[in-house]
C-alpha cells in the first residue's frame, strides 16, 4: 500500500509538470485552433535558460539562496519564454492564420526543430547537469515525500488558481473565450483579437517555463532534446482531457503522469509510454473529444 | 507623381532601418543568453558558462542587414512583381520545359549514374548516387506514399513511419528466418504494412483531423518502442544487421565473394558502385510504379472518392459512399508502399535498426508532402529534391571551412537549416511549390484547378 | 386537415410520430406527414420550426429519438430510414439530398463532382477498382456511360459550359443547380431539396422552377423540398406542410394552405387587441398574471414545446432525459392563438371589437379573472380628480395592463401610489402577483417624484 501511495507521489509531481505543459498547448489550440508542436521545445528553452541564470547567479553570488534563486530562475525562464513565444507567433503563425490548417502545423514543426537545434548549436549536444538545490525529503508514514515534489504540486497549484481566476474572471479571459467562440465578432466587437491572441501564447511560454525551471529542479539535468518527449506527452495529456479545456489538461496530465509511474513500478519501466500512448488510444476510441471535451456538432 | 516616387525610397530607407533597429533589438534579446553565453564543462566536469559576446554581436549584426536588405529591397521588389502581373492579363505561355516536365525530369534520373560515373569516375559517382540519388528517391517514394493518405484523402496522418519500419522490419525478419529472397519479400512486406493499416486505422479513422494527427503519432511512437524494447524478436536497440544483399533476380549478385559477382561475369574491375547503381534503378523503378498506381487511382471511383473525402465527407456520405470504407482504403494502401519503402531500405542498409523511425521522420515526410502542393506529385518530389538533397548538400560545402575555422562542421546545421527551410517555405507559399491540381476528368479541355479552391481534409 | 384531391399516388416516404429531441430541447415533437410518389411535396414554416431537423432526420445526419420514416421505393421494398446507416439511406433507399448551405467539392470540376455522383455504380464496374486498374472488364464503357449521364444533367441544369471550371468558381445561382444535377446523378427516387431557391433572385427561382418541374415530370423522381420562397412553393408544389415549433399545423394542397387561419398566423401573426385574450386563453402565464386570469389547460401548445418559441421566460423548466417535456411561454405558437381566437368567437357572443383600453380592461378583466377580488387599498378613487388621471405609465415598471388595473381599482394619481403603505403595497403586489418588485423598481419613490414634479396642488385629500 505504501508502495502505491508512493507512485502516487510520483506520478503526480510528474503529472503537474506536464499539466503545467498541457495548458499552454490547449489555449493555443483553444484560441486559434493549431497544434504548437513548438511548445514542448518551448519548455526546454525555458529549462535551459533557467539553468544559464543559476550558472549566472552562482558566479556572482557566493552562496546559494535556494529559494532566490529558483524565483530569479523562474522569473528570467518566464520572461525569455514569452519572449520567444511572441516573436515566433508574429512571425512563423500569424502569417498563416488562414483556413488552410496543415501550413501552421508545419511550420509548428519547423519551429520545433529549429528551436532544439538553435540550442544543440549554440549550448553543445551533451547533458547539463547542475548541482541538486533542494535535497530535504520527508518521510510521512513511511512514505518518502521529497521537498522537490511538494514544490512543484504546490506551485502548480498555485498557478492553477491564478489561471483559472484569469480565464473565467477577468477581462482577459473573457476575451480569449470570445476569441475562441468567433474570432471575427469578437474582433467586430472591438476585441484586439490579435494582442488576445499573443498573450494567450506568452501565457502558454510561461507556464511552460515555470515547468521547465521546475524540471530542472526536479531531475537537475537537462539536453537539447528533452523538449520532445515531455511535449508529446504534455500534448497526449491535452488531448486525453479534451483539447480546449483548462481543467481538460490538467486532469489529463496527471493521468498520464500516473499511469507513467504505476506501469513502471509495476510492470516494467520498459513500456511506460507505450502504456500512456495506448491509454490515449484506447480513451479517444470511446471518448472522441477527450475526457472533458465538448464535442464538436457539425452543422449540417 | 515624381516627387511622391522620389520620396518612397527615402522613406522606404528610414522604415528599413527602423525595422532592422527592432530586428537587432529583438535578436539581441533572443540570442543575449544562448549565444552570448556558453555552457560547457570544464576540467573537474562541472558545468561553466563561457562569454561568447563577439559571436552575439556578429549575429545581432547579421540579422538587422538581413532585415534591412528584406524590407528595403526584396519587398518592394516583391510588391512590383505582383501589381506588374496583376496589371498585364497576359498568362505566359507555359514553354517546353514546364510542358514536358515530368517526362524530361524521368529521362533525366534515367541517365543520372551516367552523368554522375563521367563526371566524378566509378568511385567518386558512388557518393552522388548513393546519397543524394538513392536517399532522395526514398523520400519520395515515402511522400508519394503519404500523398495518398494526406494529399489525397485529407486524412492528418503524423505515424507514417510505422509503416515504413513494419515494412522494414517484416524484411529483415522473414529474410533472417526463412531466407526468402528480396523480390517475394518486397510484396509481402507491403501486404504486411497494409494489413497494420487497415489494423490501425480501423478504430481510428472515425475521428477528427487533429485528433487523428495525435492518435497516429503515438501509435508511431508505440511501433518505435515496441521494436525497442522487444528485444527477443526484435533484437533491441541493436537491430537487426547482417541483410543480405539483394541479387539480380539471382543471375548474379554484388557480393565480391560469390562466384557470380557481377564483376566476375561482366570482367569488370571490382567496385561497391554497381550495388548502388542496382539500387539507385531499383528504387527508381518503385518510385515509378507508386506514381503510376497513384495517377490510375486516382482517375478510378476509389480515386475521386479520395478527394471528393477531402473535400466534403458529409456531401460524400449524402452520395452513398461508405466514407469508412474510403478512408480505410487510403490508409492501408498508403502504408503498402511505405511497406515496400521500408524493405527497400532494409536491402539498402544491410540493417535495421529503431533509430531509423523516429518522429521526426514522419514530420519530415510530411513537410514534404505539404511542401511540395498536396496531391501533386510532381510538386512533392521537387520538394524532396530540394530539402533532402540540399542538406546532404551541406556535407558537400567543406570550402566553408575556410571561412569559419577548421571546427567547422556543416553537417551540424544541417537539421537547423531544414527547420529554417520549412518555415520560410511555408511562409512564402502556403499551399506548396504547385498550388495546383490537375482534374482526373474532362468535356472540352483539362484546366487546372487553382489551390485557392481545394480544401486540405479534417480527417 | 384536408387532404389533397391531385391523384391517387401512394406514398413514398412516411413520416410517422418523428420526435427529434436534444438534451431538453424537443426540436420536432410527434410530426406525422406523408409525401406521395410523383409529386412535390413542400415543407414550409417560420423560422426555427424544424424543417432541416426533419431534413436531418430523413437523410441519417441524426438519430431521431421517436417515430418511424419510411421509404418505400418503386418495386415495392420498405426502407426504415431512421435504422439506416449514413450512406446506405442514399446507395439503397435511393434518396438523395442538397443542403442550405451548399455542400460541392469545390476543388473538383464540375465535371468531377458529377462523377463522384455515380460512385457506387462505377465502383461495381471497375471490380473495386482492382479490374479497373489492371485494365481489364467492363470499367471503360461504364466510365463512358457515367460521362453520358453527367453530360445530361449538365444540359439539364445549363452547366454544361462550365463542366471543366471548379466548382468553387461557379457564381452562387449556378452552384446550386450543380448540386441539385449532383444528386440526381445518383439516380434518386426522393430528392430532398434543403432551401434550394435560398439567395436567388426571381429570375433564377423561375429556372429552378423549370428544373424542378422537368425533373419531376421527366424522371419520376419525387421531390421534398423546404422553402421560404412562397414563389417557388407555390407555383410548383403538389403538397404542402406547415411546421411552427416542431409541430405540424397545416398539411394540404398550396392553395388551402394558402388560406389557412393558422398558417397565415403563424407567418404573419394575430391581430394585437385579441392578443391578450388569446394569450389568456392559450395559457401565456406572464399575461395571465398581469390580467390576473387562469390558463385554459385545454388551449394551446402547454403539451408541445419548442425551445425556440417566444419571448422566454421564467416558465421554462428543464427536461430530464427521462421524458418531461420542456415548456416554454405556451403563448408562442401563434397557430394556437387562431386556434383558440376561432374557438372564443364561435363561443361567445360578439363584443366591442375596439375596445378602450380602460372599460374594456375592466370589462376583460371582469371576464377573464375568476378570482377579482377588489384592491384594498386604502386610498383608492372612485374616479380620476378632474376626470384626469396620471400618467401611471411615467413610472417604470407600471404598463399598459398594470395601468389599467390600478385604474379599475381607483389609483389615477402618482401621489396615492406615493402614499401607500405598507399594507397597500402588500394587498396591491398580491392582486398583481408581483414579488416585491413595487419595492424593487421603487413605485413608491417614483411617484413621489413625479407627483412633486407635476407640482399639481393636491385636489382632493387623497391620502389618509
Amino acid at each position: 500500500m505504501q508502495y502505491f501511495i508512493q507512485q502516487l507521489v510520483n506520478g503526480l509531481t510528474l503529472g503537474a509538470i506536464y499539466g503545467l505543459i498541457a495548458i499552454g498547448y490547449t489555449m493555443v489550440y483553444g484560441i486559434v485552433g493549431m497544434i504548437n508542436f513548438a511548445h514542448g521545445d518551448i519548455f526546454m528553452v525555458g529549462a535551459f535558460v533557467a539553468l544559464i541564470v543559476f550558472l549566472i547567479l552562482t558566479s556572482v553570488f557566493a552562496g546559494i539562496n535556494v529559494v532566490l534563486f529558483l524565483l530569479i530562475m523562474m522569473v528570467v525562464a518566464m520572461v525569455m519564454t514569452s519572449l520567444y513565444n511572441w516573436t515566433i507567433e508574429k512571425v512563423a503563425y500569424r502569417p498563416l492564420r488562414g483556413s488552410f490548417r496543415l501550413a501552421p502545423l508545419i511550420t509548428a514543426i519547423g519551429m520545433s526543430i529549429v528551436l532544439s537545434n538553435f540550442v544543440q548549436v549554440t549550448q553543445g549536444p551533451r547533458n547539463k547537469p547542475i548541482p541538486p538545490l533542494i535535497t530535504e525529503v520527508y518521510n510521512v508514514g513511511g512514505i518518502s515525500i521529497s521537498l522537490k515534489q511538494l514544490v512543484i504540486v504546490v506551485v502548480t497549484a498555485l498557478l492553477l488558481a491564478v489561471f483559472w481566476y484569469l480565464v473565467n474572471k477577468t477581462a482577459l479571459g473573457r476575451a480569449q473565450r470570445a476569441c475562441e467562440q468567433d474570432r471575427k465578432m469578437a474582433s467586430l466587437l472591438g476585441i484586439d483579437v490579435d494582442k488576445t491572441i499573443s498573450i494567450t501564447f506568452i501565457m502558454g511560454a510561461a507556464l511552460a517555463a515555470v515547468a521547465g525551471t521546475l524540471y530542472l529542479m526536479y531531475y537537475g539535468v537537462v539536453s537539447f532534446s528533452d523538449g520532445f518527449v515531455p511535449g508529446v506527452k504534455a500534448f497526449t495529456a491535452a488531448v486525453l482531457g479534451g483539447i480546449g479545456s483548462l481543467p481538460g489538461a490538467v486532469i489529463g496530465g496527471v493521468l498520464i503522469g500516473l499511469i507513467e509511474s504505476l506501469w513502471s513500478a509495476y510492470f516494467s519501466i520498459d513500456y511506460k509510454d507505450v502504456a500512456a500512448f495506448s491509454i490515449l488510444a484506447i480513451v479517444l476510441i470511446f471518448l472522441p473529444s477527450g475526457i472533458l471535451g465538448r464535442p464538436e456538432v457539425e452543422k449540417v | 507623381m515624381a516627387a511622391v516616387e522620389k520620396s518612397e525610397p527615402e522613406n522606404n530607407f528610414a522604415l528599413a532601418l527602423r525595422e532592422a533597429f527592432y530586428a537587432g533589438l529583438l535578436s539581441f534579446g533572443l540570442f543575449f543568453l544562448f549565444v552570448g553565453l556558453e555552457t560547457t564543462q570544464n576540467i573537474r566536469n562541472e558545468l561553466i558558462l563561457v562569454q561568447r559576446w563577439g559571436l552575439l554581436a556578429t549575429l545581432v549584426a547579421l540579422v538587422m542587414v538581413v532585415r534591412f536588405v528584406f524590407v528595403a529591397f526584396i519587398l518592394p521588389a516583391a510588391e512590383r512583381r505582383k501589381a506588374h502581373k496583376a496589371a498585364s492579363n497576359v498568362v505566359a505561355e507555359p514553354n517546353f520545359v514546364s510542358r514536358n516536365f515530368s517526362k524530361l525530369a524521368i529521362a533525366f534520373l534515367v541517365i543520372f549514374p551516367a552523368i554522375a560515373i563521367t563526371l566524378s569516375g566509378l568511385q567518386g559517382s558512388l557518393k552522388w548516387i548513393d546519397n543524394f540519388g538513392i536517399q532522395i528517391l526514398i523520400y519520395v517514394m515515402l511522400a508519394w506514399g503519404l500523398n495518398i493518405v494526406v494529399g489525397l484523402a485529407g486524412l492528418l496522418d503524423l505515424g507514417y513511419v510505422a509503416f515504413y519500419a513494419v515494412g522494414a522490419y517484416s524484411y529483415a525478419l522473414l529474410g533472417h528466418y526463412f531466407g526468402l529472397s528480396f523480390w517475394i519479400l518486397l510484396p509481402m512486406a507491403g501486404i504486411l504494412a497494409a494489413f497494420w493499416g487497415v489494423i490501425l486505422g480501423f478504430p481510428v479513422l472515425r475521428l477528427r483531423g487533429d485528433y487523428l494527427a495525435i492518435v497516429t503519432l503515438a501509435f508511431g511512437e508505440i511501433i518505435r518502442l515496441v521494436l525497442i524494447n522487444w528485444r527477443e524478436v526484435t533484437n533491441g536497440a541493436a537491430g537487426i544487421s547482417g541483410i543480405p544483399k539483394i541479387s539480380f533476380f539471382g543471375l548474379f549478385t554484388f557480393n565480391v565473394s560469390d562466384p557470380n559477382y557481377i564483376a566476375k561475369v561482366f570482367d569488370l574491375p571490382t567496385s561497391s558502385v554497381y550495388y548502388k547503381i542496382f539500387l539507385y534503378y531499383l528504387i527508381l523503378a518503385l518510385c515509378l510504379l507508386t506514381a503510376y498506381v497513384t495517377i490510375r487511382l486516382r482517375r478510378m471511383p476509389i480515386g475521386r472518392a479520395w478527394e471528393a473525402l477531402r473535400e466534403d465527407e458529409i456531401a460524400c456520405r449524402s452520395l452513398g459512399i461508405n466514407t469508412t470504407t474510403t478512408k480505410l482504403t487510403a490508409f492501408s494502401i498508403g502504408a503498402m508502399f511505405a511497406g515496400f519503402a521500408g524493405s527497400f531500405f532494409a536491402a539498402r542498409q544491410g540493417f535495421v535498426s529503431p533509430e531509423s523511425f523516429i518522429f521526426i521522420e514522419s514530420a519530415i515526410i510530411l513537410a514534404i508532402v505539404v511542401l511540395g502542393g498536396m496531391g501533386s506529385l510532381i510538386g512533392i518530389a521537387i520538394a524532396a529534391a530540394v530539402m533532402i538533397g540540399g542538406t546532404e548538400l551541406l556535407r558537400e560545402l567543406q570550402f566553408l571551412k575556410v571561412v569559419f575555422g577548421p571546427d567547422f562542421t556543416p553537417e551540424l546545421y544541417r537539421m537547423l537549416l531544414f527547420g529554417l527551410a520549412m518555415v520560410v517555405v511555408m511562409l512564402w507559399k502556403p499551399r506548396g511549390f504547385v498550388g495546383s491540381r490537375e482534374p482526373t476528368a474532362f468535356l472540352h479541355e483539362r484546366k487546372t484547378v487553382s489551390a485557392s479552391f481545394t480544401k486540405e481534409g479534417h480527417g | 386537415m384536408n387532404t389533397s384531391v391531385s391523384g391517387m399516388n401512394e406514398p413514398i416516404l412516411k413520416v410517422e410520430h418523428l420526435s427529434m429531441k436534444f438534451g431538453g430541447l424537443v426540436a420536432i415533437g410527434d410530426l406525422s406527414f406523408e409525401a406521395r410518389r410523383g409529386e412535390i411535396t413542400a415543407l414550409i414554416g417560420p423560422n426555427g420550426a424544424g424543417k432541416t431537423t426533419v431534413f436531418n432526420c430523413i437523410t441519417g445526419f441524426y438519430k431521431p429519438t421517436e417515430g418511424m420514416i419510411t421509404l418505400t421505393s418503386k418495386d415495392g421494398t420498405q426502407y426504415l430510414l431512421e435504422r439506416l446507416p449514413g450512406h446506405d439511406i442514399n446507395k439503397r433507399a435511393k434518396v438523395a439530398r442538397t443542403f442550405q448551405n451548399i455542400r460541392l467539392f469545390s476543388g473538383m470540376t464540375v465535371l468531377e463532382n458529377l462523377l463522384v455522383a455515380q460512385h457506387n455504380k462505377l465502383m461495381k464496374a471497375s471490380g473495386f477498382t482492382i479490374m479497373g486498374l489492371l485494365g481489364i472488364g467492363g470499367y471503360k464503357a461504364a466510365a463512358n456511360e457515367s460521362i453520358e449521364l453527367a453530360k445530361f444533367w449538365l444540359d439539364k441544369a445549363d452547366l454544361t459550359s462550365r463542366a471543366d471550371d471548379p466548382a468553387g468558381s461557379l457564381p452562387y445561382g449556378d452552384q446550386r443547380r450543380l448540386e441539385i444535377a449532383r444528386a440526381m446523378c445518383t439516380m434518386p427516387e426522393l430528392l430532398c431539396l434543403d432551401e434550394p431557391a435560398a439567395g436567388l433572385n426571381p429570375r433564377e427561382s423561375l429556372a429552378l422552377n423549370t428544373l424542378l418541374n422537368d425533373i419531376k415530370d421527366t424522371t419520376g423522381t419525387s421531390i421534398l423540398l423546404i422553402e421560404h420562397d412562397m414563389s417557388v412553393v407555390m407555383q410548383i408544389s403538389d403538397h404542402v406542410v406547415v411546421l411552427e415549433y416542431g409541430r405540424k399545423i397545416s398539411d394540404g394542397d398550396p392553395s388551402f394552405v394558402k388560406s389557412d387561419p393558422r398558417v397565415i398566423a403563424a407567418y404573419l401573426g394575430v391581430e394585437d387587441e385579441e392578443v391578450e385574450d388569446v394569450l389568456v386563453q392559450v395559457g401565456d402565464e406572464e399575461v395571465i398574471e398581469q390580467l390576473d386570469g387562469e390558463p385554459d389547460p385545454a388551449h394551446g401548445p402547454g403539451a408541445s414545446s419548442s425551445f425556440m418559441a417566444g419571448p422566454i421566460s421564467d416558465t421554462i423548466g428543464h427536461s430530464d432525459p427521462d421524458g418531461e417535456v420542456m415548456r416554454v411561454s405556451p403563448g408562442a405558437s401563434k397557430a394556437a392563438q387562431v386556434d383558440a381566437l376561432s374557438k372564443r368567437a364561435a363561443s361567445a357572443p360578439a363584443k366591442a371589437s375596439k375596445p378602450a383600453s380602460k372599460s374594456a380592461g375592466s370589462a376583460r378583466s371582469t371576464k377573464a379573472s375568476k378570482s377579482t377580488t377588489g384592491l384594498s387599498i386604502s386610498n383608492k378613487l372612485s374616479t380620476p380628480r378632474g376626470g384626469k388621471p396620471d400618467d401611471l405609465l411615467l413610472i417604470k415598471g407600471i404598463g399598459p395592463i398594470n395601468k389599467r388595473k390600478l385604474n379599475e381599482h381607483g389609483i389615477y394619481h402618482f401621489d396615492q401610489i406615493a402614499a401607500w403603505k405598507h399594507a397597500d403595497i402588500a394587498a396591491v403586489e398580491a392582486y398583481l402577483e408581483f414579488d416585491g418588485r413595487i419595492a424593487r423598481e421603487d413605485w413608491i419613490g417614483q411617484a413621489k417624484q413625479l407627483a412633486a414634479k407635476s407640482a399639481k396642488p393636491a385636489k382632493r385629500g387623497s391620502t389618509k
